[in-house]
């Protein structure tokens, strides 16, 4: 709890101050929470700012600007089947792994033995953790049938029980699944919200930090008003099924005193447990190389001010059919696989060995690096998944296989999954995902021939490098021409040249000087 | 009201015991007061002479907590004769505990049960 003496020892008088902070805020908090709890938001200084209880749930900690609030109650509520229970269970998990503190749960509707079985599957092994004095589960199983109520009472029992869990293992966490269980066990509704209140308070005084699940009610946050008592920190999760999607959802509703991200952010259930993808809020803040790759194509390279893309940097190539977008592609593909670099290719409307054979009568070999496993072919329709699965997807296989490229083509095929704001949204949080991994994107767009679409508005501020490949209808013939739109951050040539797609690869012509070169909005 | 003494047991038997309760309090607080009271009173009424009563404080049996599942305070339950039976609250509603425990009527009904105020 306390900050280490060497930050308080530490010259900088910024941080000195921060750690002279925290521990007022620190005094400050005990001294309330042993004596008046209500009073607590009106004295702690607000610049100073809450302290946190990092979840180490991936992703969720960004979203809350550093965790939960310290000593205080967060309330979780969602539907039947949202991730309460994993969230919860995984708060505290990460909490003993992570950050050592201990933890109680307290179920009143699963079994201790479902409990270890469902997060068996994330990894958890909660039975060593209650081995190691760690975690103590505890199972509340209430009477079978209405409680006869013969007047007054308390939960006395139950504030004993919770207490002697907490001072079993030293608990600083501390879960409750799903208190409002109770509520369809007790007539006198007016005694079970005073004994609620009491144990919030309780809870508070013990000071750990605690989640508080809750179940949705209809129009209402929580189905018996849970919220009225747990009011520092609301976490809503969400489970929808879109165009036969199932997305998650997680929004931090409320966070007294704390910013918080306040957008509704997708959440998946992996293998590891819960991850909350904060893109939105990803800020343009990446770093920047200097690292120039080569596009696979001497001739482009020089178009590009001789050297190709920036590493990290995101390209767009927009063309009509048939012009040579993903062979293009494939030949920056294959280029970095030469280097010896990783590579992941998406392609939305051809199978894996159509892609292979149709590179292959270009010259491109692409089987040798798949086989080498420098180089992941995914494809796939997009509309197998919903807009947010799709980002996961990607993110997922992205962050599994680390490759220094990603490849989608064409990405017009993604303006079905949405409106074209989310779609836009889409690409933005991708983009910017990419680029704060370093790692360069390459996105294709089909275009007709009627002018720009609204992917390819979108992609016209989002990337760094826009190629842009007509068809032409020049003195009897059909020609392919090249050009580069614009090229952030390099001397990129204007010319326009004429591409020809032979039996090896892309090869770009000299200048092309034809008279019937429709010019496109945006050209520079 | 004054404050109960709690963990004792009472018994008032001519011979065998039919009825056996034990009544599961929370320290000396004036509910537990109240209910010892009206469960001894609910027992000399309904089970005159032939029970045994017996209280316990979960502050100083904490065990009875897990192995009896006590999580409201006070909470009575009626082990003998099976099945056994539990009600919570103050017992001040005497037709419902008497009811739900499944005790014999009396026809003998003198003063009224102790209620909070």
């Amino acid at each position: 709890m306390l900050p280490p003496k060497s930050s308080i020892a530490r010259p900088d008088p910024a941080a000195s101050l921060y750690a002279k902070a925290g521990l007022t805020v620190l005094t400050a908090t005990r001294a309330i929470a042993d004596e008046a709890p209500a009073s607590a938001d009106v004295s702690a200084p607000k610049v100073i700012g809450l302290l946190k209880t990092p979840t180490g749930i991936s992703g969720l900690d960004e979203v809350t600007g550093g965790g939960l609030p310290r000593g205080r109650a967060t309330l979780v509520c969602g539907p039947a089947g949202c991730g309460k229970t994993l969230l919860a269970m995984e708060f505290l998990v990460r909490g003993i792994t992570e950050f050592d503190e201990p933890g109680v749960f307290v179920a009143f509707e699963e079994t201790i033995d479902d409990l270890r079985s469902n997060v068996a599957s994330l990894g958890f092994d909660l039975a060593q953790l209650e081995a190691d004095g760690q975690l103590m589960l505890d199972h509340v199983t209430l009477v079978h049938g209405d409680i006869q109520e013969t007047g007054d009472w308390d939960l006395e029992g139950l504030f004993l029980r919770l207490g002697a869990a907490i001072d079993a293992v030293g608990a600083r966490r501390v879960v409750i699944d799903t208190i409002e269980t109770l509520f369809g066990r007790f007539a006198d509704r007016g005694i079970l919200r005073a004994e609620l209140a009491r144990l919030f308070v309780f809870l508070k005084d013990r000071g750990v930090t605690a989640v508080i699940t809750a179940e949705r009610g209809e129009g209402t946050l929580t189905r018996h008003g849970i919220e009225e008592y747990v009011s520092d920190c609301v976490i809503v999760l969400d489970h929808r099924v879109k165009e036969q999607t199932s997305i998650r959802r997680l929004r931090v509703l409320k966070y007294r005193g704390s910013y918080h991200g306040t957008n509704e952010y997708p959440f998946l259930i992996g293998e590891t447990g819960i991850s909350v993808l904060p893109m939105a809020s990803l800020g343009l803040s990446h770093s920047v190389s200097n690292d120039r790759m080569s596009t696979g194509n001497a001739v482009l390279d020089s178009m590009l001010g001789h050297f190709g893309f920036f590493r990290g940097s995101s390209v767009h190539v927009s063309g009509t059919s048939g012009t040579g977008k993903t062979t293009l592609a494939a030949q920056f593909c294959n280029a970095a696989c030469q280097r010896g670099e990783r590579v992941m290719f998406f392609s939305f409307d051809e199978s894996r060995e159509e892609i292979i054979r149709n590179m292959l009568s270009v010259g491109v070999d692409l089987r040798q690096w798949t086989d080498a496993g420098l180089m992941q072919l995914h494809c796939f329709r997009p509309s197998l998944l919903g807009l947010e699965a799709h980002l996961f997807t990607v993110q997922q296989l992205v962050g599994e296989f680390n490759p220094s490229i990603v490849v989608k083509d064409p990405i017009s095929d993604l303006a079905s999954l949405g409106t074209p704001v989310e779609v836009a949204a889409l690409l933005a949080r991708q983009v910017d995902y990419l680029k704060a991994r370093g790692v360069t994107s390459l996105f294709t767009s089909l275009t007709s021939a009627g002018g720009p679409t609204r992917v390819e508005q979108q992609m016209t501020s989002l990337a760094d490098t826009w190629i842009i490949i007509n068809s032409v209808e020049d003195r009897g013939e059909n020609k392919r021409v090249l050009y580069v739109v614009k090229a952030r951050g390099m001397a990129n040539s204007n010319q326009i040249r004429e591409l020809l797609l032979t039996d090896h690869g892309v090869e770009l012509s000299d200048v092309y000087d034809g008279a019937a070169i429709t010019k496109r909005p945006g050209d520079s | 009201m004054s404050l109960p003494e709690v963990g004792f047991e009472l018994t008032v038997t001519t011979d065998d015991v039919r009825y056996e309760f034990t009544l599961f309090v929370s320290g000396a607080s004036a509910l537990a007061a109240r209910a010892i009271a009206n469960a001894r009173r609910l027992c000399d009424l309904h089970c005159s002479g032939n029970y045994r009563l017996s209280v316990v404080d979960i502050h100083e049996d904490a065990s009875s907590l897990l192995t009896k599942n006590v999580l409201v305070t006070p909470t009575l339950v009626k082990s003998l004769p099976l099945p056994v039976r539990r009600v919570v609250g103050d017992l001040s509603q005497r037709d419902k505990v008497v009811d739900a425990l499944d005790l014999p009527a009396t026809r003998v009904v003198r003063g009224t049960m102790a209620r909070s105020m």
